[in-house]
């Protein structure tokens, strides 16, 4: 299922629009028709289903994980989109996207990866429709996720290393918008969450709402009723919005778990909705004038480095300094260190819809072997930061039904676990020493 | 009628072609880009447009960027440069344009950012990733506070868009030459002649032409078509060579074919 939203400027109440140089509001325009023709096409959306099937090997199972809930108190079932082909969420959009470009007839693709799952779900489908692809990825990204990147130029890709700001995701984005903005004639850019200008933010987001309306039919005929409460990590929310949107209407509860980093202080962390006291806001700050958009007032501020702005060609949370540059962000999870957050989250933020709350680097961790060690399950970082909030709310989880994204697989995280896990035996040693 | 658009009548009525400069400001700190401005003037530059540095300029390309990266890394923002436009406003009157990415204007808050700007003696605005379609809130506060607002036209913009770009634009409408980033070129794009002869087929607002022209017989090539000829590139590249060069002396150079 689809919302209404966003409005036809793509704006989700204050947020969201269009935020680029004037040379890519018509190439946005004609991928918003082409895009709202292929989905009224049945040959269309039945190929997308047909490769969804057959290719990435949907529908992913919905699986009960027996000992965590016993440990926990709670039933917790698993939305197990590690079982994607390519290991994560992101092929649904990947394939979804490509698709189209096949049909707007360019005939080359950049895009952007952070963990890398982004990238080789983009090689992947490239490779599939005979698409060129060309991924753009930070080099302290390619260091830390080296098996993706193998990946992607074993499936054809080409890997750009981006060597500007932080290395990381979000200095691919803004690489593979140059390389757009200058190849925009031919070249499409499948971008990898619900980010950047209208109508990227509800594009992937309607790719990726297989997941939800999945999960919704299997959770009421496997635990047979819906559930209290959703819970997926949130980078820029991709995964997450594709599990909400089938529930919007249903009296569900809503998590969307950030990277908390290793602490709250500006540039430790990846929590765009955090506030200065290091909790997650409770409410929303002082909504920007109704009917006039927040570009007209001075925006809302949450303190930890978070302020309404824009970047990437939207208007929403972004992490920044008191004079509008954009902090670097740290997170163990190369998906989840991005500096800003897809619009509609900002929206479902200030309306209450969404609660969103941040875990730790440590919290994570400990989740990633909790869920291999008690159900077999190793699960991307990203989808840890989900996990590790049914931990630490297990209290108010109590006898609750709780349905988690599993947004993807872990093995392309064990060497940033090995290296993680030597750095604090070298510290613990140092601390024992100094005592 | 402010500055920028005297500077455009007065252009038009001696039959002149206008010279727009390209300069980050803070680079290699603001104390240069004040003297800079004074010796552009002198040059006879015509509008010098100060790039207001950026932590993410995704439409510029390399020289723009390590340039902001210069310029941030000495503590350059947006008040800061305005407080350098205060200075060059007490001896000079030439037109002066802020170039920004839209989020640090936001992060000032736009009316006290209109206000201030126009205070210092800042005589118009272009905001890169903003198009007028997002920039309904910010052209009522510049309007009120005296600002021009300059909109970019593209290769790719058709002809309603480029009526709405015009439509939204006071003082000039920047063309921009090619599909792309800000950086040099080899030789002027192919797209530049069509779009001025749309443009100019639909606005009777002047047009400047801009984006990898950094030769003279580019900046000949460009001013034989719009009304005038924007280098940035080529100059922020000569003073990442030469902090303290004779900028000027590029700018006489460069203007060296009208
Ligand atoms: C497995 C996995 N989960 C989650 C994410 C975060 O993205 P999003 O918030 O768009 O789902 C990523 C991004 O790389 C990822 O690889």
């Amino acid at each position: 299922m689809t919302t209404a939203r966003p409005d036809e400027q793509g704006h989700f109440g204050p947020y969201g629009g269009r935020y680029v140089p004037e040379t890519l509001m018509e190439p946005l325009r004609e991928l918003e028709a082409a895009y709202a023709e292929a989905r009224r096409d049945p040959a269309f959306r039945d190929e997308f289903a047909r490769l969804l099937r057959d290719y990435v090997g949907r529908p992913t199972p919905l699986t009960f994980a027996g000992r965590l809930s016993e440990r926990l108190g709670s039933r917790v079932w698993l939305k197990r989109e590690d079982l994607c082909h390519t290991g994560a969420h992101k092929i649904n959009n990947a394939l979804g996207q490509a698709l189209l470009v096949k049909r707007m007839g360019k005939t080359r693709v950049v895009a952007e990866t952070g963990a890398g799952q982004h990238g080789v779900a983009s090689a992947t489908v490239c490779a599939l429709l005979g698409l060129e692809c060309v991924v753009y990825m930070g080099t302290e990204d390619m260091a830390r996720q080296a098996p993706n990147v193998r990946r992607m130029r074993l499936l054809g890709a080409e890997v750009r290393p981006v060597r500007s700001g932080s290395r990381t995701l979000k200095d691919a984005i803004n690489e593979a918008m140059r390389d757009w903005v200058t190849n925009v004639r031919t070249t499409h850019y499948l971008l990898g969450s619900v980010l950047g200008a209208h109508p990227y933010p509800a594009m992937v987001r309607d790719f990726h709402a297989v997941i939800g309306e999945e999960a919704r039919g299997q959770v009421r005929a496997q635990a047979g009723s819906l559930p209290d409460v959703l819970v997926a990590c949130v980078g820029g929310g991709s995964n997450a919005l594709g599990l909400f949107a089938a529930f919007f209407a249903d009296p569900v509860a809503m998590v969307g778990v950030e990277a908390g980093g290793r602490s709250s202080r500006p540039g430790d962390h990846a929590a765009r909705f955090l506030d200065e006291r290091g909790g997650a806001a409770a409410r929303p700050p002082e909504p920007p004038p109704a009917g006039r958009r927040s570009e007209s007032v001075v925006p809302p501020s949450l303190g930890s480095g978070s302020a309404v702005g824009v970047l990437h060609g939207t208007c929403t949370y972004v992490l920044q300094d008191e004079a509008g540059n954009v902090l670097p962000t740290h997170s163990i999870s190369a998906g989840l260190d991005y500096p800003a957050v897809g619009p509609e989250h900002a929206l479902l933020r200030d309306e209450g819809r969404v609660r969103y709350t941040a875990v730790g680097d440590d919290e994570a961790l400990a989740a990633f072997h909790l869920l291999s060690e008690l159900e077999g399950i190793i699960p991307a970082l990203e989808s840890a930061h989900a996990v590790a909030w049914v931990v630490k709310d297990a209290g108010s989880l109590a006898g609750k039904l709780v349905l988690v994204n599993l947004s993807g697989r872990g093995d392309k995280d064990l060497g940033i676990i090995e290296s993680a896990e030597n750095a604090a035996k070298v510290d613990g040693g140092q601390r024992t020493q100094r005592g | 009628m402010g500055r920028i658009g005297e500077r455009f009548r007065r252009l038009r009525e001696e039959r002149r072609k206008g010279f727009v400069a390209f300069v980050t400001a803070g680079d290699p700190s603001l104390e240069r880009t004040v003297e800079v401005a004074g010796e552009m003037e002198k040059a006879g530059v015509d509008v010098l447009e100060l790039g207001v540095p950026f932590s993410d300029p995704l439409a510029d390309g390399p020289i723009i960027q390590r340039a902001s990266e210069r310029a941030l890394s000495r503590g350059t923002t947006l008040i800061r440069v305005l407080e350098a436009v205060h200075r060059i406003r007490k001896t000079s009157d030439l037109p002066l344009l802020l170039f920004s990415y839209f989020n640090p204007l936001l992060r000032f808050g736009l009316p006290a950012l209109a206000r201030e700007a126009a205070a210092a003696g800042v005589d118009g605005v272009l905001v890169t990733d903003l198009p007028p379609e997002e920039a309904g809130g910010w052209l009522e506060v510049a309007r009120d506070a005296g600002l021009d607002t300059v909109f970019l036209a593209a290769p790719t913009s058709p002809d309603e868009r480029l009526r709405r770009v015009a439509g939204a634009s006071r003082g000039f409408v920047y063309a921009i030459s090619r599909t792309g980033v800000t950086g040099e070129r080899d030789a002027l794009s192919d797209d530049a002649r069509p779009l001025l002869s749309r443009i100019k087929a639909l606005t009777r607002e002047p047009v400047a032409l801009g984006f990898g022209i950094s030769t003279p017989e580019q900046v000949a090539a460009a001013a034989s078509v719009a009304d005038a000829v924007v280098v940035g590139s080529a100059l922020v590249r000569f003073q990442e060579e030469h902090p303290h060069g004779d900028v000027a002396g590029q700018v006489t150079w460069l203007r060296s074919a009208i």
